[in-house]
């Protein structure tokens, strides 16, 4: 009975998947230029191409992650729970059908796409893990709308 | 055996053997890579849903890191799938 009343119950609260989520595109917003650079200048334009387009896949999963999380937890933990895992698999295959769509393209090069998927994947989650820790330990460190008010006066 | 082997190698070429090795390798690395986060994923999910059952004023805290896990978590399906498509396509 337990159980029945915990996947059915609605999460309540603020959802943090969104702030994260945001957090995170905005980081890999400053981040970009230096990707394409390192790539152009390794692979030429179409690594640049190449890194820009890995870098858009990765944002993309970091959003659509989010975005099924929040969904899913207005409704109900049982269905977050789904959305989790159902949401991992159709998450991969959209990732995979987005390279599979370009693999042919002459801007194309597998190497920059792959290596800036797997490096932009975890050095945002890293950077924002990092942040979050520090939130987390050091509360009164996290800066939050009525301190930045405050040092505003 | 060596029938066996003659006969194979009658049938198919050199690179059509390594055509299919490759496509048998890539498949396996990316099918094998997504198994274990689609077990972590689900063991992390279903611990945080009940933590949040437990303490529902915890929740929030719960959700970020149960977030970040999954990220973490796929991060490993990722690299398999990299892998697959530098073994496929590269």
């Amino acid at each position: 009975m337990g159980a029945l009343i915990t996947s059915t119950a609605r999460v309540e609260g603020p959802a943090p998947e969104a702030v994260i989520a945001r957090d995170i595109i905005k980081r890999a917003a400053y981040v970009t230029p230096a990707f394409l650079l390192v790539a152009g200048l390794i692979w030429g334009m179409n690594g640049a191409f190449s890194a820009a387009y890995g870098l858009a896949i990765v944002v993309s999963n970091f959003a659509l992650a989010a975005a099924l999380l929040t969904w899913s937890a207005n409704i109900s933990a049982g269905l977050m729970m789904g959305a989790a895992l159902f949401g991992y698999l159709i998450r991969l295959a959209l990732i995979f059908t987005a390279i599979w769509l370009v693999r042919d393209a002459a801007w194309v090069v597998m190497l920059p796409l792959g290596l800036t998927i797997i490096i932009a994947h975890l050095g945002l989650l890293f950077w924002e893990m990092k942040f979050i820790s520090a939130s987390l330990a050091f509360p009164a460190l996290k800066p939050s709308a009525v301190s930045k008010e405050s040092s505003a006066q | 055996m060596s029938i066996l082997a003659q006969a194979t190698e009658v049938v198919v070429d050199k690179a059509t053997a390594q055509a299919i090795a490759g496509a048998t390798n890539a498949g396996m690395a990316y099918g094998l890579a997504a198994i274990g986060p689609g077990i972590g994923i689900g063991y992390l999910v279903g611990q945080s849903v009940q933590a949040m059952a437990r303490q529902p004023e915890a929740a929030g805290m719960v959700r970020t890191t149960m977030f970040l896990g999954i990220a973490f978590t796929e991060a490993l399906a990722l690299i398999g799938f990299v892998v697959f498509i530098l073994l496929k396509f590269v």
